[in-house]
């Protein structure tokens, strides 16, 4: 093994492919995460995020391709990864007669300079429920105690999946200070999530993947820019005639995109002008297309999502 | 910035984390009723049901009830600390995603499973504690086979454990739990554990085979007659590696 340079990135995938029987997972994805960053994986349900994050725990051998983490192969340099990462899991992982803080202890154990557990108990709100029984812990509690133990070891880089699924919207806002706080020392914070608030409030860096294939990247302001575009949504009141989508993105002529969202609403992307809108309309009027409503905004991720993959990111 | 989360990352010596996983197993399965019934209540009230039994049904035996009782009692109790507790309570981790969860932290999967050998100990010990106990209150008067009693816990916890491991490891939580009480009831009534090969007639040559009645077998002739029965020691070696076969081939960690 050749020692990795100190300033190999946190996380280089290239090329990864992953199948499940004839089903592809990942799709042959190359990303990588800068160290001390927030960075993170967006996508729908089923796009490959957690597969792609289990191969940078050492949990799935890549079929194809590489995966490192700290210049380390997560398989075969498992015992000299292990101890720097912290891994959140989506569910599970104590013992259902545990108590809150004895699994909290427990995993402190396993590590060498670990955290206080008592102060890192009261900083995610478990420092009432730390006698409570695993089980008898509510799902909000136990996603904190996760993210608790993927970080009681001191390590350099989290990865936690789905953090906030199921938290309510306090303790949302609490974890995302921690991951803050986090990356203000340094930890380099790798995150999947299918909340794009959650990614734009918190992630340097973006990662949008579907189908198991990267399909943009940036900053969530690179992302939600991409120049002077706006986003005009209209909604009718009866379906669109057939090839509707393609006969509107004529009118607009060039620099617009068209995305049929449901059999009454479309999305048109392009230039933020005044003309813009107007064309709109007066494609409605030409076609015999009552507007419901016609509503010009930036777009959000949400929107570069959409147009992507002509998919709304959350179901 | 606060600094609390500065990295320093860093595995706890290896026999550390072994020794806190042997702690937390056996704390947990002292936690649940049903294991300890299992594990302590049910071999007393076989030990002390036996030995008032065995003259009210006028069973044949060369020495004191208590004297052929006891160590197979203590086999007993071996049999379903390291087979049943165990195939159930790691049944249980695989689905709770507890061993999923050890397998992203330092602790290495040889690290789980000799802190699952070591939490296995713990009980014995308490379980040997506690039967010799009361065996003594009933005037138990034990061979000194030591060495022989000694590789009969040893081994017999080697062959059940690594049975009980591979059946944890290709069923599901629930029915581990029923396979693994099931065999432990008909190795109890059948297996010639409790009973000595002797009290099966013909079917004896058969049972004494089984890791039950060469688990019961070791532990008699060790603390009846102060011997070492290789032949039930090889035996329970014969299936410490068959199991550990079966377990290696088989077993998924998630």
């Amino acid at each position: 093994m050749t020692e990795p340079a100190a300033d190999s990135p946190a996380v280089a995938v290239d090329g990864l492919v992953m199948r499940y029987g004839d089903k592809v997972a990942v799709d042959g994805l190359s990303l990588q995460v800068d160290r001390h960053t927030i960075t993170a994986v967006l996508g729908p349900n089923g796009a490959g995020k957690t597969t792609t994050l289990e191969t940078c725990e050492g949990y799935r051998r890549p079929q194809a391709g590489t995966v490192r983490v700290l210049g380390l192969d997560p398989v075969r340099d498992r015992a000299a990864l292990l101890p720097r990462i912290g891994v959140m899991l989506q569910a599970g992982g104590a013992w259902s007669g545990v108590r809150a803080r004895e699994m909290l202890d427990h995993v402190a154990k396993l590590h060498a300079h670990p955290l206080d557990t008592a102060m890192l108990s009261d900083r995610l709100g478990l420092a009432d429920c730390g006698r409570t029984p695993y089980r008898r812990l509510s799902g909000g509690q136990q996603q904190r105690l996760a993210l608790a133990m993927a970080l009681v070891g001191r390590p350099e880089i989290v990865f936690v999946d789905e953090p906030t699924a199921g938290m309510d919207p306090q303790a949302r806002r609490t974890t995302w200070e921690l991951l803050e706080e986090l990356r203000g020392d340094g930890v380099t914070v790798v995150l999947t999530t299918h909340y794009m608030d959650e990614a734009e409030r918190l992630a340097d860096h973006i990662h949008i993947i579907d189908h198991g294939r990267l399909i943009a990247s940036g900053s969530p302001l690179e992302l939600t820019r991409g120049g002077h575009h706006a986003t005009i949504r209209l909604v009718v009141t009866r379906p669109f005639p057939p090839g509707s989508p393609d006969r509107l993105r004529q009118a607009l002529g060039e620099h617009t995109s068209v995305t049929q969202l449901d059999e009454v609403s479309l999305l048109v992307t392009g230039p933020a002008d005044a003309s813009t809108l107007a064309k709109v309309s007066h494609w409605c009027e030409a076609n015999d297309v009552l507007p419901e409503s016609l509503t010009l905004g930036q777009r959000n991720l949400e929107d570069v999502f959409l147009q992507l993959t002509g998919r709304e990111l959350t179901p | 910035m606060s600094g609390t989360f500065i990295p320093q990352p860093g595995a706890a010596p290896l026999h550390r984390q072994v020794l806190a996983q042997a702690a937390m197993e056996s704390r947990l399965m002292l936690r649940n009723g049903e294991q300890l019934l299992l594990a302590v209540v049910i071999p007393v009230i076989v030990l002390i049901g036996g030995v008032a039994g065995a003259d009210r049904v006028g069973l044949d035996l060369e020495h004191s009830a208590v004297d052929v009782f006891a160590p197979g009692v203590l086999a007993l109790a071996v049999m379903s600390t390291a087979f049943t507790s165990l195939a159930i309570a790691t049944g249980f981790e695989r689905r709770y995603g507890v061993i999923k969860r050890l397998g992203s932290s330092p602790l290495p999967r040889s690290g789980l499973l000799a802190g699952k050998i070591g939490g296995l100990l713990m009980i014995e010990v308490l379980q040997i504690l506690v039967i010799s106990m009361v065996a003594l209150a009933l005037d138990w008067d034990p061979a000194p086979g030591v060495l022989g009693a000694a590789l009969g816990v040893v081994l017999g916890t080697a062959a059940f454990a690594s049975l009980g491991l591979f059946v944890a490891g290709v069923l599901r939580a629930e029915a581990t739990l029923a396979a693994a009480n099931l065999v432990y009831l008909l190795l109890m009534a059948g297996g010639a554990v409790v009973l000595p090969v002797s009290a099966y007639g013909a079917a004896g040559d058969v049972v004494r085979w089984l890791p039950s009645g060469a688990l019961g077998g070791a532990m008699r002739d060790a603390l009846i007659d102060g011997a070492t029965a290789w032949t039930d020691l090889l035996v329970l070696l014969a299936w410490a590696v068959l199991g550990t076969a079966l377990t290696a081939r088989t077993f998924k960690w998630e």
